[in-house]
């Protein structure tokens, strides 16, 4: 089981008495798609940490799997974070390699070739551009065949076609290993685009001000007729959602 | 995994043949390319020789040698055997101490550099160890251990080792939290988180200070050999002033100097090629 329940009642940073997250309560379905968005400074990477185990939570504030189950132990993660973090000595392949068993290596070739890097495995990542860095990370996150995917703003700062051509590598691999994946974001037409459910996150200390279910038939295409008029209309219900305010 | 690799997103990029065929072409300038480095390396050494030798004739002094009376001495010390042997010692005695203190060094520096209560706790011995003279940690192993191998080898790796750790924790405080924070999320073993994520970013630090260390050390070794050693280059040294046979003197240092290059471009270099990979910018 891949669901995650989030019940977080207030997370301070060290040494900081203002909560940056407030009470935030939701859950992901397994195989679910859920895009979170909020204002800059709400805590979305925070709230990431603190599902990856990076950052620390109180014991049950994030759980895994159906809390009837036994089964609550943290699943297969991948996290794509928002710079690539990637080893500089280590070469695209042996960034890779680094993730893997070494029983599982023989996949590499065939990923990077997904990615667009068939022929890049033995470059070290300064001689690669940003890009091709990202899609190193997004395969060194795929190559663990994570069942619960945890994106950090993966696509700031690219090109239009790049990025457009990374969701679309994003959206096929996760529909065809059915993996779960909260996919943090400030781009509204971006969520709309990739995720199942949509997340609005307040300023600090943050909660979910809002939740919708994108109910749009897939494949969906990047700011469509349909993707636009279904966004319009969800701003003009709720102008200040972006800024994390609900009226 | 295999079905979901039959799309391609991304058509690869096909400029590399261009970079192997500028390769071959580099390769062709080689000779003169090591011909001028050799000239540029050497030339200032040259240089120095010949004032050397002009210097000597005109001073016309018995405790100012020529070269070429420096030269005849190294000549003899080699033929006699006894030089080759005492460099070996001295060697082995420095790259003993190196060891120690670098392997010592290290361990104390990353423990400093990431544990911060540790670090407050050590602090000032650790200053007090970097200002305490050479001379005095020598003569208290010698009064403490007795004139013993151990006791030499201790002195060196006790004067060395502070400044070890001073560069090591530096390095350790600023390892890119990020780079360990991918490891956790991956949960990487500690040995691979270790070795592949933390160590590479102390290469440059460890390489610095190893290259700062071999020369103090075998300086140490000298004092230390002198003071209570009856072998080693140290030992010879005195042995030549008490003779005032400034010739063999020079010829030792000749010699030893000589074999310290020789260990930085056999040793060093390959090394730093090593630390160097992946931050070349192309």
């Amino acid at each position: 089981m891949s669901e995650v329940n989030v019940a977080i009642e207030e997370k301070h940073y060290l040494n900081n008495h203002n909560p940056v997250l407030g009470q935030l309560k939701f859950n992901v379905k397994n195989g679910e798609f859920v895009a979170i968005i909020g204002p800059s400074g709400c805590g979305k990477t925070t709230l990431l940490n603190m599902i990856s185990g990076l950052e620390s939570s109180v014991e049950q504030q994030i759980t895994y799997g159906d809390t009837s189950d036994n089964e609550k132990h943290k699943p297969h993660l991948g996290y794509i974070f928002q710079q690539p973090r990637l080893m500089p000595w280590l070469t695209v392949r042996e960034n890779i390699e680094l993730v893997l068993p070494t029983s599982q290596h023989y996949g590499i070739a065939e990923l990077l070739a997904q990615v667009g890097l068939a022929n890049q495995g033995e470059y070290y990542p300064r001689q690669l551009s940003g890009g091709m860095q990202r899609r190193v990370s997004i395969a060194r996150a795929f190559a663990t065949n994570p069942k619960l995917l945890l994106l950090d703003e993966p696509f700031n700062s690219l090109d239009a076609p790049t990025a457009n051509r990374l969701r679309l590598l994003l959206i096929d691999l996760c529909k065809q290993r059915g993996t779960t994946v909260i996919f943090v974001t400030h781009d509204l037409s971006e969520a709309i685009y990739l995720a199942d459910r949509i997340l609005f996150m307040s300023n600090p200390p943050s909660t979910v001000i809002h939740q919708t279910l994108v109910k749009l038939p897939r494949p969906r295409k990047e700011s469509g007729a349909l993707e636009l008029a279904w966004q319009a209309q969800l701003m003009t219900r709720f102008p200040g959602l972006l800024a994390g305010k609900i009226d | 995994m295999k079905s979901f690799f039959f799309k391609n997103y991304f058509r690869p990029k096909e400029n590399f043949e261009k970079k192997i065929a500028s390769q071959s072409m580099i390769s062709k300038g080689i000779t003169t390319g090591l011909l001028r480095y050799l000239l540029q390396r050497l030339g200032i050494i040259a240089l120095m020789l010949l004032m050397w030798q002009g210097m000597a004739w005109f001073i016309a002094s018995p405790d100012f040698p020529s070269l070429l009376e420096v030269v005849k001495s190294l000549h003899f010390h080699l033929s006699q055997g006894e030089m080759i042997t005492n460099v070996i010692i001295t060697l082995r005695r420095a790259l003993i101490s190196f060891i120690i203190a670098m392997l010592l060094g290290g361990l104390l520096g990353i423990i400093m550099g990431l544990n911060r209560l540790v670090n407050k706790l050590t602090d000032s011995l650790l200053i007090i160890m970097l200002n305490i003279p050479a001379l005095v940690t020598i003569l208290l192993c010698y009064v403490w251990f007795g004139l013993v191998e151990s006791a030499a080898i201790a002195a060196v790796v006790i004067n060395k080792m502070p400044t070890v750790v001073v560069m090591i924790r530096e390095g350790a405080r600023v390892v890119d939290k990020d780079l360990l924070a991918v490891a956790k999320v991956y949960q990487l073993s500690a040995r691979h988180t270790f070795f592949k994520v933390f160590l590479p970013q102390l290469y440059p630090f460890i390489i610095a200070s190893a290259r700062s260390g071999l020369s103090l050390i075998w300086k140490i070794v000298l004092v230390v050999e002198l003071l209570g050693r009856s072998d080693g280059v140290g030992f010879a040294l005195n042995a030549m002033f008490q003779f005032f046979d400034i010739a063999g003197i020079l010829a030792y240092t000749l010699a030893f100097v000589a074999v310290i290059m020789l260990i930085e471009a056999a040793i060093f270099k390959p090394f730093d090629k090593l630390v160097a990979r992946g931050n070349c910018c192309e």
